[in-house]
């Protein structure tokens, strides 16, 4: 199999030797099924430890890996009846943004996803799934269209950030991005995002205010890319391994920080292995979460989603104060 | 002949001759040594023009000679904005822990209170201005570069439900560097957890104005600092999402001095007004005035 991680490494050795064991008991006419069996076993443990033991540096990665399946290899295998919708009506169509219109089981959905390139020249169309302010504003366009007509939004999240380029910032990024937080907030129908790869700062956040936010096991997410955390620590980016130990950036940090609501599994080895089980398992999850939520109103939704992001964060003061901080946040409506 | 006129103005540096007696202890036969008590005198870190720290303060800390706006603390913020009776702090007393056991964090904050005496990088509360009731929250860039982590964000979360609540107008003077790595995530989600909140407010009808000062990045710029339904800048005050140096490095290019300064972003449409500090406060009391916000919106 190719596009092994270092991680991987001693599997690939193992699984090297147990077909040249193979090949020359074949070809000398000897039997060495004993032998096998015995490597065979030993593979298995050892992958067992491997890939039960990935490290939070390990999955980024895995994250990252070229061969990760990207919004749309997901898209195609999850939604019916695609149609792609293009353009933010201000300035331009960004294409590290595709989104549209799509059936999920036979329900009408929006779906809108961060597109990485899968090549060189395809990155550079898509600026390697950094979005400019109109991809942003392309992505809230679709959400705005989809409460207009009572379609649950679904997103796909994967990119290392928004863009940081001077047009970007002259068509207001920050804005962009902001503008996003707070419709994104108030949008009166179910709103559920996946982070599948790498889910970068404010660029990832732009489009992962949902009431469930789900993530693929070995995805990532944080405020800072490791490798921008190792440089602003230690003044050296290529400390990122170091940097995604101390972050807590994986699935299961984040599902105890109650950030997101569900750890998606991936195949052994990774969402790269087989797009087909990452995909049924991600449909699978959607369609659960996307059944919860359709019984709740419009106001409900939006409460719902509001109280989801309202509890996050930790921090310490005087006990009468919380209290009185947690009867205040009952009375705000 | 410009170097000459130049020259000459540095003559108003001269140190008052009275103040070399104070220094004494020296040891014997030693010169004594013309020290400048510590604050006296303050240099502009943009034209190098030194002055009275006094004369300094009268002109609001703006640089007479290049009219550079220096960063004020939150509290210098709040005396020059605000009346002077009547400000309620809110929250005074909350603190950063470390939830994620990050490498030097817990020293780190200490090392920041103690520096400038603060508990956290933004102060919020209630007070007036010229007579109309303000829910205020003013950022810290002293404390660690205004980084904005839990508390930053619950902070200003609860002054805008307070906002909603009391059905006053609110005003956030924002200063940062963006999110507070070392909370990794939850920084993160105090900009969705803040903007929240300010769609509610903006829902029954709430005037935010938002005011840049220098810097104003990252994380803060694209949350709240940029949901103003106006938006105001001190000139200069350097306002964006991605920094300079990330930039040059992706574009390959040097930019322009002037980039991301409030004069560019308002020139790129991304400001309402740059004001004067000197005038910040009358615009203030007349745009809450013409709001008609006295009693309550």
């Amino acid at each position: 199999m190719a596009g092994e991680l270092p991680f991987e490494m001693p599997l690939l050795e193992m699984r090297k030797k147990i077909a040249e064991l193979n090949q020359f008991g074949e070809e000398k006419g000897i039997d060495f099924s004993d032998e096998i069996a015995r490597l065979e076993e030993r593979y298995r443990v050892l992958e067992d430890e491997i890939y039960s033991n990935i490290s939070p540096s390990q999955k980024m990665h895995l994250a990252r890996h070229h061969g990760r399946p990207t919004s749309m290899d997901l898209m195609s295998l999850i939604f019916t009846d695609f149609i792609e919708l293009h353009g933010d009506r201000l300035f331009g169509d960004d294409l590290a943004v595709v989104g549209g219109i799509a059936k999920l089981n036979g329900t009408p959905v929006t779906v809108i996803g961060q597109q990485r390139g899968k090549d060189t020249k395809e990155n550079i169309l898509r600026f390697f799934g950094s979005a400019h302010p109109e991809g942003f504003r392309k992505s809230l366009r679709l959400m705005k269209q989809a409460e207009k007509f009572g379609r649950p939004v679904i997103t796909f999240v994967d990119t290392k950030g928004a863009y940081p380029g001077n047009t970007a910032e002259e068509r207001g990024q920050s804005e962009a991005i902001a503008r996003n937080l707070y419709e994104m907030s108030q949008l009166a129908v179910p709103v559920i995002c996946v982070i599948i790869g790498e889910g970068g700062s404010g660029g990832a956040l732009a489009m992962a205010v949902g009431n469930r936010v789900l993530m693929l096991e070995h995805a990532i997410y944080s405020a800072i890319s490791p490798n921008g955390a190792a440089s602003i620590l230690w003044k050296d980016a290529s400390k990122a391994e170091q940097a995604a130990e101390a972050m807590r950036i994986t699935a299961a940090d984040l599902l105890e920080m109650e950030v997101i609501e569900e750890i998606v599994p991936e195949p052994r080895g990774g969402a790269h292995r087989d797009y087909e089980e990452t995909a049924a398992a991600i449909k699978d999850a959607l369609w659960r979460h996307l059944q919860e939520l359709s019984g709740m109103d419009c106001a409900e939704l939006k409460e719902d989603r509001y109280l989801k992001f309202r509890k996050i964060g930790v921090f310490a003061e005087a006990e009468a104060e919380l209290i009185s901080a947690e009867a205040e946040v009952q009375i705000v409506d | 002949m410009f170097k000459d006129l130049f020259q000459k103005k540095r003559k108003y540096a001269t140190i008052p001759s009275e103040r070399v007696e104070r220094t004494g202890g020296s040891a014997e036969g030693e010169r004594p040594k013309r020290e400048i008590p510590e604050g006296l005198m303050s240099k502009c870190s943009k034209c190098g023009t030194i002055q009275y720290s006094k004369e300094l303060e009268k002109n609001l800390k703006v640089c007479p000679s290049c009219g550079y706006h220096m960063r004020l603390n939150a509290s210098e913020r709040i005396a020059m904005t605000l009346d002077p009776e009547g400000f309620i702090e809110f929250d005074s007393e909350m603190a950063s822990v470390d939830p994620l056991q990050f490498p030097g964090y817990a020293s780190k904050l200490e090392q920041q209170q103690s520096k400038t005496g603060q508990v956290e990088a933004v102060i919020t509360g209630q007070g007036t201005i010229n007579g109309h009731p303000v829910i205020v929250a003013v950022m810290n860039f002293e404390f660690f570069t205004g980084s904005m982590g839990s508390v930053v964000g619950e902070k200003i979360t609860r002054a805008v439900e307070e906002a909603t609540e009391k059905r006053l107008p609110l005003l956030i003077f924002s200063t940062s560097g963006g999110a507070r790595m070392q909370e990794s995530i939850l920084s993160l989600m105090q900009m969705a957890k803040t903007s929240a909140a300010l769609a509610r407010f903006g829902e029954v009808g709430g005037l935010y104005i938002s005011v840049i000062t220098d810097p104003t990045t990252g994380g803060v710029s694209a949350s709240f600092a940029s949901l103003g339904d106006i938006i105001i800048a001190e000139p200069g005050a350097v306002f964006g999402f991605a920094g300079r140096i990330v930039i040059e490095q992706t574009i390959r290019q040097k930019l322009p001095d002037d980039f991301q300064t409030a004069e560019f972003n308002l020139q790129h449409g991304q400001l309402d007004l740059v004001v004067h500090r000197k005038e910040m406060r009358a615009t203030l009391a007349k745009l809450l005035d013409l709001h008609d916000v006295k009693g309550g919106f």
